[in-house]
């Protein structure tokens, strides 16, 4: 636990655990007005987003590639509206239309380009590459304070801080307006709040935690950390305020556990290779949602078993 | 062009005729089967289902490893995939009943969670010495280049097997998916149907995983469906329709495929069926948008017509363009916005009509009929003739419209 880990495991476990936390904030407003699966479409059309941006700029620099995977869930989202309102066809299915055809796409298209000079394939958009994103120059904790050191730090973990503190600011900021309108769309509405923008706002609040999410860790991460932890965390209080906190728990624990073991579960059972960080740690969120399922506090819906006897 | 006729003609070598036919019969059984699913607005399950066979690769993988076997048995593979789909269904319907979380949070847990599991168990794999590039990662997205008679068969009989039970359920399922609480009251177990529906779609999951992979498998069961429901409104038919679209996109999607180099045949499957989608959606007869566009014209223009014949019997200028141009395409008035012959006679029908209409609000009792005022519907639609002489009693003799006579 001395140099080593500052230099292999410190940044992955930081993007990991930002990462993890920019997700699940939004993630639980998402699962209380029911939307959950917005951040599973709008995981699997950043493939699409960034294959574009690819095609169009040449190179595989990290803001077209946010910029592009941007742009395709915000076309995403769009697209889910029109099938809905033109064809007159439930959310769910409008979103299985839209997210499969927009995916099969991003497919065709990677195949159709060349990109084998580049790093940029189906697997690597699904899995991340959160092992990968090493401190070189990190010579011990001593290199925390270091400015030539801390200015090789891997760009990802930049931007992920970025985007998280601009997703807790902005939870912080519209808190009122959020619960509010989570909770009874109609008052909101009532009092005169803009209760469609705010809809809007927290679905691309999600979109770009899911994008930068993305682009450090892969997908599987991002759908994993929107539901897991807030849906734990729905299952052990019944206060919002306290719900985002254990979220936010959650998240962490998932990050941290996942990746430890990931990087050293294997060495404990005479195994000499990691396996993924990323499977991983959406699999430690599952064991705390499974825990939560059975064990949380305030798991049965209301008026059902337990509740009904006291 | 030449390479897809031959294609579409099952002439271009034995490969593409193998995958056209399996993508074809993988097109109708996941069509029909995925139908109910959609009816009962559940369609996102198939893809908790699907992410959910990835663990089940990898751990049959594993398995027949330590078994001593080579490990890519195709069945073998397929009933690991069969074991946690059931089991990730299964904690999808736990999920959703015995917690307050709603089925699109389980939905979602489930699918990210197994989908995470099953990337662990892939890594693992390529560590492991058996490993050797077993192409597991094939499953992820599909693969036709190798497919072999086996994997057709393999598609053929459990897609006909799907089918087959589809069409035998074909009742319960209609009843549970529009109206679970009678199903209940009539004594079906709607738990035990809706685990069915759910069962059908894994089996039809599990056999495409190796054609398109278990991404894009989620396509084929939502997509035709929801296409089929553009074109009627009667649950029976949509199954068929669902199935049909579905086998067109996998076969054309394969011959487009099996034309050109570097057109993997999942994507292109998916596309297909997604432009039959965009097809349904403008063009359908009742449920297409072409087809509300038409239908709000037209009582754009009635209403205009009406409004504007309105004005006229009441000597009102019109200044409306739009009610000017429809007016004038029916010789109802002058270029000068001036009532022809024929524009007085149509402009005195409608007053009288308008005029009826409000003796018959004052004095009818039936509120089913006067009810039916939307200026304009003609009285004669609703009243008879023997009523209407009775407003007409009420109302005295004719009068002149229009101004001039």
């Amino acid at each position: 636990m001395g140099n080593e880990f500052v230099q292999f495991s410190l940044t992955p476990m930081l993007i990991g655990i930002l990462a993890a936390v920019a997700c699940a904030l939004p993630g639980n407003f998402l699962i209380l007005r029911r939307q959950a699966l917005i951040g599973d479409a709008i995981s699997h059309v950043v493939l699409p987003g960034i294959v574009v941006a690819f095609l169009v700029t040449g190179t595989v620099a990290a803001i077209p590639m946010l910029l592009g995977a941007a742009g395709a869930a915000l076309v995403a989202v769009v697209l889910i509206e029109a099938i809905k309102r033109l064809g007159r066809i439930e959310p769910g299915a409008a979103m299985g239309v839209t997210f499969t055809t927009l995916f099969a796409a991003g497919v065709l298209i990677l195949e159709q380009t060349d990109t084998s000079s580049v790093h940029l394939d189906v697997e690597h958009a699904l899995m991340g590459n959160l092992e990968s994103l090493i401190w070189f120059r990190a010579k011990g904790w001593g290199s925390l304070f270091d400015p030539v050191a801390l200015a090789a730090l891997p760009d990802e973990l930049g931007r992920i801080a970025v985007v998280c503190a601009l997703v807790v600011v902005l939870t912080i900021v519209f808190w009122r307006w959020l619960k509010i309108s989570t909770f009874d769309e109609g008052f909101a509405q009532a009092l005169g709040l803009p209760v469609t923008a705010i809809g809007l706002g927290l679905v691309a609040t999600a979109a770009v935690a899911a994008v930068a999410a993305f682009d450090a860790v892969g997908s599987i991460i991002v759908i994993a950390m929107f539901i897991c932890p807030p849906a734990a965390a729905r299952l052990v209080t019944n206060r919002l305020e306290h719900q985002v906190m254990w979220s936010v728990v959650f998240a962490v624990l998932s990050a941290v556990l996942g990746y430890v073991f990931a990087g050293y579960g294997p060495l404990w059972f005479g195994s000499q290779n990691a396996v993924s960080a990323a499977g991983m740690i959406a699999a430690v969120s599952g064991v705390i949602l499974g825990l939560a399922c059975l064990f949380g506090p305030h798991r049965s819906r209301v008026g059902v078993g337990r509740e009904e006897v006291l | 062009m030449g390479n897809f006729l031959s294609a579409l003609l099952l002439q271009a070598g034995y490969n593409a005729a193998l995958v056209a036919t399996g993508s074809a019969l993988l097109g109708f059984a996941a069509g029909a089967s995925g139908t109910f699913l959609f009816l009962r607005k559940r369609a996102l399950v198939s893809d908790a289902v699907a992410h959910a066979t990835l663990p089940g690769v990898g751990l049959a993988f594993i398995l027949m490893v330590a078994l001593g076997g080579d490990g890519r048995s195709l069945l073998g593979l397929l009933a690991g995939s069969a074991v946690t789909a059931a089991l990730g269904l299964l904690l999808v319907e736990w999920i959703a009943r015995r917690t307050r979380l709603s089925e699109d949070a389980a939905i979602g847990a489930v699918l990210s969670v197994f989908f995470g599991v099953g990337i662990v168990l892939l890594t693992v794999i390529q560590t492991m010495s058996a490993g050797r590039q077993a192409g597991l990662e094939s499953f992820l997205l599909g693969s036709t280049a190798g497919m072999l008679f086996q994997d057709a068969v393999v598609i053929a009989v459990g897609g006909t097997l799907a089918v087959l039970a589809t069409y035998l359920l074909r009742r319960p399922m209609t009843l549970v998916a529009f109206d679970p609480e009678y199903a209940a009251a009539s004594g079906y177990d709607v738990r035990r149907i809706d685990l069915a529906m759910m069962g059908l779609v894994m089996a039809v999951t599990v056999i495409g995983l190796k054609l398109v992979g278990l991404i894009l498998i989620v396509a084929m069961l939502i997509v035709p469906p929801v296409t089929a429901r553009f074109w009627t409104e009667r649950a029976g038919r949509v199954v068929w329709i669902a199935g049909a679209l579905g086998g067109v996109a996998g076969y054309l999607g394969a011959a487009i495929s099996a034309s050109a180099p570097a057109l993997p045949t999942g994507p292109i499957i998916v596309l297909v069926a997604a432009g039959l989608f965009l097809l349904s959606l403008v063009l359908a007869p009742a449920r297409g948008v072409a087809a509300a566009l038409l239908r709000h014209r037209r009582f754009q223009r009635r209403v205009h017509r009406r409004q504007g014949l309105l004005a006229l019997a009441r000597s009102e200028p019109i200044l409306e363009r739009y009610t000017l141009r429809v007016l004038r395409a029916e010789g109802l008035v002058r270029p000068d916005g001036v009532a022809t012959e024929a524009g007085r006679a149509q402009a005195a029908k409608v007053a009288r009509d308008e005029c009826r209409w409000d003796i018959a609000r004052q004095v009818h009792q039936d509120a089913g009929l006067t009810g039916r005022y939307d200026g304009l519907t003609p009285i004669e639609e609703v009243f008879t003739a023997d009523e209407i002489d009775a407003f007409d009693s009420r109302l005295g003799g004719p009068r002149p419209v229009g101004g001039l006579a």
